[in-house]
């Protein structure tokens, strides 16, 4: 049916690591950000709401700059980064992941602290009351009882990873077979004489992929939903 | 021996109770609003005394003048909530097995049979809480309590959820827990008729003080007292 060119295989096998890597990396940072936000109480807390949320309201081009003065090869953390772990974030595919997942994050801690909050205080403290500290209290009660709304903020996160594009060609450009994405090759195809018809069967991939994303977390969210009620 | 003395202010309301508690069945009897519910906690440890101690037996589980406050995981106390609190992702089996294992103690078949047996849950062990009556949600309750292995339990209005025909299900395995089980227990509650059948002791409350404590005959001339004229 599509007949896709290997530069296009390319550009969606890119965008789907990259999505996937930004999605589980945030996942642990989100969830420990969505308990503290909806469990405690401690200073600075809406200041880290804020924070946390800044990439949404924020132009994706503002995002992508802060992160290429902070995490490129000169910035502060990037040089650290780089000097200590080896690890290199500019024009590499590792730092188109790292801008999704920042972008992709408030929707991850929302829907996450979303679920979190309308659980029922009081059956963590039945769980204390039966002997789970808290990290048995997290892993036994909270995180199952919130596992629809992490499933939906995953999708979110994967979602927005995956259309990602002003935060990313800010941050590390858009080098083919590098951090050239779907959303990025369909730019650069749209510009191109002659580029449409690749366009074109890079937007089906990419509406093809959003739906499957979402009837997977459907489903998975349906059946998280069944275990609480009756067989 | 269960030794209570504390103070707590929640809001423009303050409680300021002691008493003590031998083996058996003690009743914290009082009208709804008369701090109960608020002392059964700070003894669970879910609510924090702003003074005094609270101590079982050589145990001392919260001392504000030494700094002494075990937290709720860690003082083995079974609790049984007024609405259950049964966990909803959990079957029944599950949960009465939760105590046994956030506490990592070894399977003991036998004591789970004796406790399924005694409180008549055995049919219910593959459902979950949200396919149960309040009845048996209550009973379940009671059980994954009693299987964590406490040495105090207190139960906090167990049967106020329930219509008469419920309470009279349950009460009889409450009495039997009582004679049979060892296990000393605090039962809260503002319905006379219940602590009767099951109490050995009262300590009556009013606007979170202590205005009276001994046997069944507290209850008998508080119960006058609110229904005079």
């Amino acid at each position: 049916m599509l007949d896709l060119t290997p530069d296009e295989w390319v550009a969606i096998r890119l965008s789907l690591r990259i999505a996937v890597v930004a999605t589980v990396v945030a996942l642990p940072f989100g969830l420990a950000i969505a308990w503290l936000l909806a469990r405690r109480n401690f200073w600075g807390k809406s200041l880290l709401d804020g924070l946390v949320h800044l990439p949404l309201v924020l132009p994706p081009v503002v995002t992508g700059y802060l992160l290429l003065i902070s995490f490129g090869r000169r910035g502060p953390i990037g040089a650290f980064l780089a000097d200590t772990f080896g690890i290199v974030f500019s024009f590499r595919w590792t730092g188109a992941a790292l801008a999704c997942g920042v972008m992709g994050f408030p929707l991850l801690v929302r829907a996450i602290r979303l679920s979190i909050e309308a659980i029922d205080q009081r059956l963590e403290d039945a769980a204390a009351t039966l002997g789970a500290n808290r990290g048995w209290v997290f892993a036994t009660v909270t995180l199952p009882l919130a596992l629809p709304g992490v499933i939906a903020g995953m999708v979110l996160c994967f979602a927005k990873a995956l259309g990602e594009f002003g935060a990313t060609i800010t941050f590390v450009s858009n080098i083919p077979g590098e951090t050239q994405t779907i959303s990025a090759a369909i730019y650069t195809y749209t510009n191109v004489p002659g580029g449409d018809a690749a366009a074109g069967r890079l937007v089906l991939v990419a509406i093809a992929i959003s739906l499957l994303a979402l009837i997977v977390s459907e489903w998975f969210a349906r059946r998280a939903g069944t275990r609480f009620h009756g067989e | 021996m269960l030794a209570v003395d504390v103070e707590k202010r929640l809001g423009d309301f303050s409680i300021a109770a002691a008493f003590e508690a031998a083996d058996g069945v003690t009743a914290l009897f009082g009208a709804s609003g008369s701090g109960k519910t608020s002392i059964v906690s700070m003894i669970a440890g879910l609510l924090t005394p702003d003074r005094g101690r609270i101590q079982f037996g050589d145990s001392v589980l919260f001392d504000g003048k030494s700094g002494v406050n075990v937290p709720a995981h860690r003082r083995d106390i079974g609790y049984v909530f007024q609405e259950g609190r049964l966990f909803p992702h959990m079957n029944v089996a599950s949960n009465l097995d939760y105590g046994r294992r956030m506490r990592h103690r070894p399977r003991d078949p036998a004591a789970t049979a004796r406790v399924v047996d005694l409180l008549g849950i055995g049919h219910l062990l593959q459902r979950r809480p949200g396919a149960l009556s309040g009845g048996e949600r209550q009973r379940v309750a009671i059980g994954r309590a009693l299987l964590m292995g406490p040495r105090l339990l207190l139960l906090d209005e167990p049967l106020a959820s329930l219509d008469g025909a419920r309470k009279r299900e349950i009460l009889p395995y409450l009495v039997r827990l009582r004679d049979e089980g060892g296990i000393p227990m605090i039962y809260v509650s503002h319905h006379a008729p219940e602590l009767r059948r099951i109490a050995t002791a009262v300590v009556l409350l009013e606007n979170g003080r202590v205005t009276a404590s001994g046997g069944l005959d507290v209850l008998t001339a508080a119960t006058a007292e609110l229904t005079a004229p």
